[in-house]
């Protein structure tokens, strides 16, 4: 190449620049779409947006206005609750099932398959099932007092206070067994020679996962958290399909309450307010774990 | 007592690991039936009649099989006020879901090679701010979004679903096949220039050819992602343009009259099936784009 730069052509100039113009189109969308509509948002979020846009700055109005609605505060409560619940859940299940999964097991590769399929499938598909199942008058309660239980009762779905409590469970069926597969992936790649070792030194399989195996794991985890932070953040199919954000807004989480401010109840203001919030606290999680991602990559 | 303990000292480790490996597939098998459940419950109530299903149970499975539900979902359930079945929605999806998926998967793949093989001033800072946009929560784009397919004229049309779902794959697909292209050697790449070959030659005649599985792995995911979508396609379609999601939740949240929970069961398999079928078909391939982009928005 360098020998060649004495008698550079029209055709190699453009070939030089090929690259670049190249990717500019997708470049220019991501500039546009991303980072220009978070900005209109962002500028949105300090004005007096009602039903339509109005671009006068207006201060923190909006931001008064959310965190004086009660249905904010029970979209805020929910996520808590969900992904406390989410999270911990999925961990407990998928490393169970990952450390039980990796005993050699013939049909794994079956088994694996049936554990994982709920992440191809819309919520919107899945939910319409468990929406049935727990619906008080046609599912479990129902079958279970088929069985001659006649005072079962189970009806979280229609309980107020208890509703949030059938996402947790929808949520941790549909991501378990992704978190399973990422603890799998991990496990398999512990150097043998450890576990050799430690077997020589006689630690049994408990000691052996409590003390070496698991604080192994330890950027599983931390992934594991990051991903299932930020499903959590976004769950939007999973309140939809299953409770509407029902019983009135019981379930409502800030996803869905966005939706209602910007589609529903045209409230722009208050929506951009919530979008920004909700923007937050996912840059909260991720950056620092793409920080992290991206420097481990440039050692 | 006495044969049990003999037994455990002449073959301690057969028996303890028997007893250990019953324990472990019994565990495994209550989970395969957990996650099983609701796609059996789905199967078998969509096969039944609406009076089975009120005298019968949960589990039961349907002592007469009728097909009548799966046409019903298909050609003439009522979405909304629409009485036409799942079938135009099908169709809306796959109108979506293909040329977003051509589109997004072709961009990614030449942005990936072009900040790989042909690393250009900036071109790392170009990739995280691209890549930025794969985490962002959708919520922050929905409203400039509304307004700007609104300004092209594409409100409420499938056309514009197609632009939503190319422009924000772009960070995944980009993703995916820039760590895919930066481990092919650079050498390869060095070689074909000195001997004439350009930037089209190089991605057309070499990379190309190297790349099937992760076109594979990106097409997998890219279908799965747009036809599962939902937020978008309830923001941005009107009745008509629906994607199927949304007209599955339409019509299993719509109640007028009989709720016939069979016709709503097939409904959603049938809205199910193709990216069902697709992980059964190509499941490992799912794995590893569910490894890449489980973070995407």
């Amino acid at each position: 190449m360098h020998a060649l730069t004495g008698s550079v052509s029209l055709r190699q100039r453009f070939e030089r620049w090929l690259p670049r113009i190249v990717v500019t189109p997708s470049f220019a969308a991501s500039l546009f779409f991303v980072y220009g509509f978070i900005a209109w948002t962002f500028y949105i979020s300090f004005t007096k947006s009602g039903v339509l846009p109005n671009y006068d700055f207006a201060g923190l109005v909006q931001y008064e206005r959310l965190w004086d609605t009660p249905r904010w505060y029970v979209a805020l409560k929910n996520l808590v609750i969900f992904s406390t619940l989410f999270i911990v859940g999925c961990t407990v299940i998928g490393l169970f099932l990952a450390i039980l999964l990796d005993q050699r097991i013939r049909v794994e590769g079956a088994i694996r398959t049936i554990y994982l399929y709920p992440m191809a499938l819309s919520f919107i598909v899945t939910g319409t099932a468990w929406k049935w199942i727990l619906n008080p008058g046609l599912g479990i309660e129902h079958t279970v007092r088929g069985w001659g239980f006649e005072s079962f009762t189970f009806d979280w779905l229609v309980d107020r206070n208890l509703a949030i409590y059938t996402i947790v469970i929808a949520g941790i069926w549909q991501s378990s067994g992704y978190v399973m597969a990422l603890f799998l992936a991990g496990l398999r790649s512990v150097d043998d020679e450890l576990l050799k070792a430690a077997a020589v030194d006689g630690a049994g399989p408990w000691r052996t996962y409590t003390s070496i195996v698991l604080p192994l794991m330890r950027p599983i985890f931390f992934s594991a958290f990051v991903v299932l932070a930020h499903l959590s953040i976004k769950s939007f199919d999973l309140v939809v399909a299953l409770t509407g954000g029902g019983p009135g807004y019981a379930t409502d989480m800030p996803a869905t309450f966005m939706y209602a401010f910007a589609f529903q109840r045209s409230e722009l203001g208050v929506a951009a307010a919530s979008a920004i919030m909700m923007l937050a606290t996912v840059l909260a999680v991720v950056v620092p774990y793409l920080y992290s991602e991206l420097r481990e990559e440039r050692r | 007592m006495r044969r049990a303990e003999r037994h455990g000292i002449v073959r301690p480790r057969t028996l303890s690991t028997r007893i250990f490996r019953i324990g472990l597939f019994v565990i495994l098998g209550l989970f395969v039936i957990y996650y099983l459940m609701p796609l059996i419950v789905m199967i078998s109530t969509s096969l039944k009649s609406l009076e089975e299903i009120r005298t019968g149970s949960l589990i039961s499975l349907p002592d007469a099989v009728t097909f009548e539900p799966w046409q019903k979902a298909w050609a003439s359930a009522c979405v909304g006020v629409r009485c036409v079945g799942l079938s135009p929605y099908m169709w809306n999806s796959v109108a979506m879901v293909v040329p977003a998926v051509i589109l997004s998967t072709f961009l990614g793949s030449i942005n990936g090679y072009a900040l790989t093989k042909w690393r250009f001033p900036g071109a790392n800072a170009v990739f995280v701010l691209m890549l930025f946009g794969a985490f962002i929560p959708f919520q922050v784009v929905l409203l400039p979004m509304a307004r700007t397919l609104g300004v092209l004229g594409l409100a409420g049309t499938v056309t514009g679903l197609v632009l939503v779902h190319t422009v924000y794959g772009l960070a995944f697909t980009t993703l995916f096949f820039r760590n895919f292209f930066i481990s092919v050697p650079n050498g390869i790449v060095q070689a074909a220039r000195i001997d004439g070959a350009g930037f089209f030659g190089i991605y057309f005649r070499i990379l190309l050819p190297m790349a099937p599985p992760a076109f594979v792995v990106t097409i997998i995911w890219q279908f799965t992602q747009i036809w599962n979508d939902f937020l978008f396609g309830v923001a941005f379609t009107a009745s008509f343009s629906n994607p199927v999601t949304v007209a599955l939740n339409n019509l299993v949240a719509s109640s007028t009259g009989v709720k016939e929970y069979n016709v709503d069961m097939a409904a959603a398999i049938i809205a199910g099936l193709p990216t069902l079928l697709v992980y059964i078909i190509a499941g490992n391939y799912f794995l590893r784009g569910l490894s890449a982009g489980a973070l995407k928005g």
